[in-house]
Order: C-alpha cells, then sequence, then structure tokens
C-alpha cells in the first residue's frame, strides 16, 4: 500500500505524564487524516533544543481518526525526549506522518501481541485496530514494577490482558517471555506481533518459530530521515539490508537475520 | 520576477538549488514532499559497477549540529540503475546528474560508459571522495596523481559533462582541484563529508560499526565555504559548492564564495521541503539587494 506522507504542524493537545520515564503526546492535526495503520511512525522535529539535530521517530500509539488526534507514547532517553516530555498544551509540533508500513492482517482470530517497555507504543493502536476486525487479541505485557504500569484500562478495552513484572509485584514474576503462556506445549495461536528490546523480541521470535507460529515484529533504529533516502536505518534482510523506515519497521522474523 | 538561472559548463540550470548525491536517494522518495521540476538539479545516490550492501548497522551517529554516517555505496549496482531506476526518474523535469563511484580506476570507467549511454542524464559527478568504503572512494580524491589518473580515463569514455567531487580530507585542496581539471574535469563539486568519528563513553565504544564515518551538516560549512572559495580562484572552471546549507543565507554565502550553483544535502533529511524554501530565499535575497541575476553574485564576495 502507498502511503501519502504529510508534513505538518500538529498541535499538543495533552501531555500526560506516567511516570520518571514514560509520557504521551495527544496531537490535534488541523487536517483529516487519510490512511494511518498500526505499526507505522512519525518523524517529529524537536524545535529549540540545539543539541538535537535531527528529527525523532515514535511509533504511532493510537489514533482518532473523527477528532483528527494522535497519540505517541514516548520514553525519555535523551535531551530530545526530555524537551518533548516538556511541552505543554497549544505547543506546535512539526511531524511528517504516516512513515513505514504496517502489521499485516492476521488469516486467525487467535492472535497474541507481545509488548515491553516502550515497545508497547504501537500495540495499542494494533489491538485497536485488530477490534475492529472483529478480533480480540490476547494483549501480554512486561512492566519493571507495578508502580511502573500504566494504561492498564486502555489495553483491556481491547483484548485479554496478561502482565508480568520483573518484581512480581503484578500479574506474573520476570519476563514476559517466562509467562506461563509460553510453558504450554501448544501455543494456540495464529499469529503473533511483538514490539520492545531487541533480546524480547529474539526471544519471542525463537518461542514463535519453535511452535510454528507466524510472528511479526517493530523494530526500533536509529535513523536521520525516516523516509528512506539516507539508508542509515538498515537491518540485515533475506533480501540483504533493507531500511527499517521504508522496508519495516514491521518485519516478518521469518525474513530477519538476527535469529 | 528575479533571474535566478545559472549556466554550468553549457548547462542551463533554472535555479541553483540541487541536492545532494546520497541524500535525495532517487529523488522518487521525496515525490510526496516536492515536485522534483522545481529544483535546478538533483544529484541522485552514488551508482557503482555491482551491487553494494554497504557497511554493518549503526552507520549514523548525531554530533552537535551535524551527523556522521558510514552507509559505504550501498546501491543495486549500475545494471539495475539503468534498467529499473533509470526509466522511473528520467521524465522528472529537471537535470539528473549520477554520482558515480567505484573501487578500481576500471570500475568508474565500466559505470561512465554505462551512463553515457543514458540520453537524460547530462553530467555525472565523478565520487572520488567517500570515506566509508576500503577500496577506492577517497583514496583517489586524496591524491592529486590519482585523482587526475581516475579523471584521464573516464574522460576518455565519457562524452558529456564531467563533474569530479573532491575530498576535504586534504592538506591542499586546491592541488587536488587543479590535478582533477587538468585531468579533463569540466566541473568541481565540493565538499564531501569530513572524516570523523563519535565515541559513546558509557559503553567505551565507537557508536559507528566502522568506527569512522563522514560528517556533514552545519558543523561542516565553515570548512566548505573555505575550499570553495580557495578552489574557485585557483582553478577556471566552475564550482557547485556543498557542506552544511540549512537555509537560503547559507546558500548565499557559498554562491558569494564562488559557487555557480549549491547541493543541498543533510537538511532534507530534517526538511524534505528545504530545497524550495531556500529557492524562494534566494528570489527574496534578490529582491532585497535590487539584483535582476543571480549570476551577478557567483563569487562576488569582497575582500578587500
Amino acid at each position: 500500500m502507498i502511503f501519502k506522507k504529510n508534513i505538518a504542524d500538529l498541535t499538543v493537545v495533552r501531555n500526560t505524564r506516567f511516570n520518571n520515564r514514560y509520557f504521551m503526546l495527544d496531537l490535534q492535526a488541523e487536517e483529516p487524516f487519510s490512511v494511518i495503520l498500526p505499526g507505522q511512525f512519525v518523524q517529529v522535529l524537536v524545535a529549540g533544543s540545539p543539541s538535537t539535530f535531527l528529527r525523532r521517530p515514535f511509533s504511532i500509539h493510537s489514533v482518532d481518526f473523527a477528532s483528527r488526534r494522535l497519540r505517541l507514547l514516548i520514553q525519555i532517553k535523551g535531551e530530545g525526549t526530555r524537551h518533548l516530555s516538556l511541552l505543554t498544551e497549544g505547543a506546535k509540533l512539526n511531524v511528517i506522518y504516516p512513515l513505514g508500513n504496517s502489521f499485516s492482517l492476521p488469516v486467525t482470530k487467535k492472535v497474541l501481541l507481545v509488548g515491553g517497555g516502550c515497545g508497547v507504543a504501537p500495540l495499542l493502536f494494533l489491538a485497536q485496530f485488530l477490534n475492529q476486525q472483529h478480533i480480540q487479541p490476547v494483549i501480554l505485557i512486561g512492566f519493571r514494577t507495578r508502580s511502573e504500569m500504566f494504561e492498564i484500562e486502555e489495553y483491556s478495552k481491547f483484548g485479554q490482558l496478561l502482565i508480568t513484572t520483573d518484581d512480581g509485584t503484578a500479574g506474573e514474576k520476570g519476563l514476559v517471555v517466562d509467562h506461563s503462556l509460553f510453558q504450554k506445549e501448544r501455543l494456540d495461536f495464529g499469529k503473533i506481533y511483538c514490539c520492545g528490546p531487541v533480546p524480547m523480541m529474539q526471544s519471542v521470535a525463537r518461542i514463535a518459530q519453535w511452535h510454528k507460529v507466524d510472528c511479526e515484529v517493530s523494530l526500533e533504529n536509529t535513523m536521520a530521515c525516516g523516509f528512506g533516502a539516507c539508508l542509515c536505518c538498515i537491518t540485515p534482510t533475506d533480501r540483504g539490508n533493507e531500511r527499517v523506515c521504508m522496508e519495516g519497521p514491521v518485519f516478518n522474523t521469518k525474513r530477519l537475520k538476527w535469529l | 520576477m528575479n533571474d535566478l538561472s545559472v549556466n554550468i559548463a553549457g548547462m542551463t540550470f533554472k535555479n541553483p538549488v540541487t541536492t545532494a548525491s546520497g541524500t535525495f536517494g532517487y529523488g522518487e522518495e521525496f515525490l510526496d514532499f516536492l515536485d522534483p521540476g522545481q529544483l535546478g538539479g538533483i544529484f541522485v545516490k552514488a551508482v557503482t559497477g555491482k551491487n553494494r550492501e554497504g557497511n554493518n548497522y549503526p552507520r549514523m551517529a548525531e554530533t552537535t549540529g551535524g551527523m556522521l554516517n558510514s552507509v559505504g555505496l550501498q546501491n543495486k549496482g549500475v545494471d539495475i540503475f539503468c534498467r529499473d531506476i533509470y526509466p522511473k526518474i528520467k521524465t522528472f523535469d529537471t537535470h539528473i546528474i549520477v554520482n558515480v563511484s567505484g573501487s578500481t580506476v576500471e570500475e568508474y570507467v565500466e559505470v561512465s560508459e554505462r551512463i553515457n549511454e543514458l540520453e537524460k542524464i547530462p553530467a555525472i559527478e565523478l565520487n572520488i571522495s567517500c570515506p566509508n568504503v576500503k577500496l577506492g572512494g577517497m583514496a583517489f580524491g586524496t591524491m592529486p596523481d590519482m585523482a587526475k589518473e581516475v579523471t584521464i580515463a573516464v574522460r576518455k569514455v565519457y562524452k558529456k559533462i564531467l563533474m569530479v567531487k573532491l575530498s576535504p580530507n586534504v592538506t591542499h585542496i586546491t592541488e587536488i582541484a587543479k590535478a582533477v581539471v587538468d585531468g579533463g574535469a569540466d566541473v568541481i563539486t565540493l565538499i564531501n563529508t569530513l572524516l570523523g568519528m563519535a565515541i559513546d563513553a558509557e559503553r567505551r565504544r565507537p557508536v559507528l560499526s566502522t568506527i569512522t564515518g563522514g560528517l556533514s551538516g552545519p558543523a561542516i560549512k565553515p570548512v566548505a565555504l573555505r575550499m570553495v572559495w580557495q578552489v574557485h580562484k585557483a582553478v577556471p572552471v566552475p564550482v557547485i559548492g556543498l557542506g552544511g546549507i540549512m537555509n537560503a543565507t547559507d546558500a548565499i554565502e557559498f554562491i558569494l564564495a564562488g559557487a555557480s550553483a549549491v547541493q543541498i544535502g543533510t537538511a532534507n533529511f530534517i526538511d524534505p521541503r528545504v530545497g524550495l524554501k531556500i529557492i524562494d530565499g534566494l528570489g527574496q535575497y534578490l529582491e532585497r539587494h535590487q539584483i535582476s541575476t543571480i549570476k551577478e553574485l557567483i563569487g562576488a564576495l569582497k575582500t578587500e
């Protein structure tokens, strides 16, 4: 599918701080959105932060087409994201959107979503989208600890929510891949969608491969442009080095060379 | 209406704003943002003899006022370029100039010969300045004898306008410039990226997989301006300037230093429409200074 890329000033209508690492920006567009699909991302210009030269890529966390709003879930990592975390209502952000490919539709109704850390960002939009296709996914999310959990009710709206925490303060104790779901002899899903730290995605991909379940991951990568020109954000695939921003960010794990 | 057109080695450019090789893909990546026909020209991504996968990830590091890259000339090779890419871009209503690179003199010659056959490509830009490949690239551009040798060899087979892109990673840029003009270059473009590196102090490791890479962006603009000015004074051929141009004022500075046209590079990544904004800005500059043609500004730096 060909997506028309836009470049526009969006208005911050809400900045929600979840904890000292995560915040969420609600952005209002003047023009109606055309097609935007789960898995796609945006490139945000961080104006007024001298040490932030390039745009910052963020997954689209959710879209409200009726009110022309999109949400970004952002982890504070450096000066650019710190600057964005301080934005207040009414601030303008120059955004290029939508970028990249999207998760593919499952051929089955038994779907598992696995997220950890900021990797949950594209999964809310995906869960929302699957619901519209009359699919209730199982959603497994890993947090460090109970006090760092956020948006639990949001995910619960769209499917069966399972949780792990590193310290066992909520859900099952351990990493997402330690969840009892994966200890069963048969993994009863037709498709797994996963986004999170690379070691987590690799582990989930290995489990999926073992159970012969189709698995898609959304990769994060440092990129200069986000629309296919700079060739910086490559990942090795069965077709050579491909651009995460164009041929990705969503890849079927069968095609990736990191397993 | 002010006249933004410039003439370079017999070619007329509708305006002096072009895009730098490696920062504008093959133009297709920008079609949602602008009509390439509005630009003075497009220098497309480097083409080599065979398919190249480029360097390993990570290939990019953001730095103060710029970025380092070590892409390593990833491209599908000249066969695929001629067969699949050229037919799609030849209809753009602007000059399409192909950046030619290689590891050996023979490879430069082979690619140049193939591009010579493409009717809608009026010029090539010989890339003897890529810092990110083990063989060839910058090795040709840092020694006057080798720079001249590869230029002579390509000149023999390439019948149209031959541009040569110089590396700034040299002690005397004018020596290299004179050598390639002696070898038959019609136009000099400069500068390619400055060799640099970035270190991750926490991990105590280099950021790039190749350890070193090419620095671009506004951080290198003063170096680029100096070299454009020196080369413009030293050789009788037109110069196309690039290095950290972010806006129309930057472009004017290069033109005053002696550039007949400019290339926009890294700025395309941040604002894919920046080329159009710079064209507008140049028109406004002429109006504000009541100058009828931008040609009057080429090399018009007052140093007395």
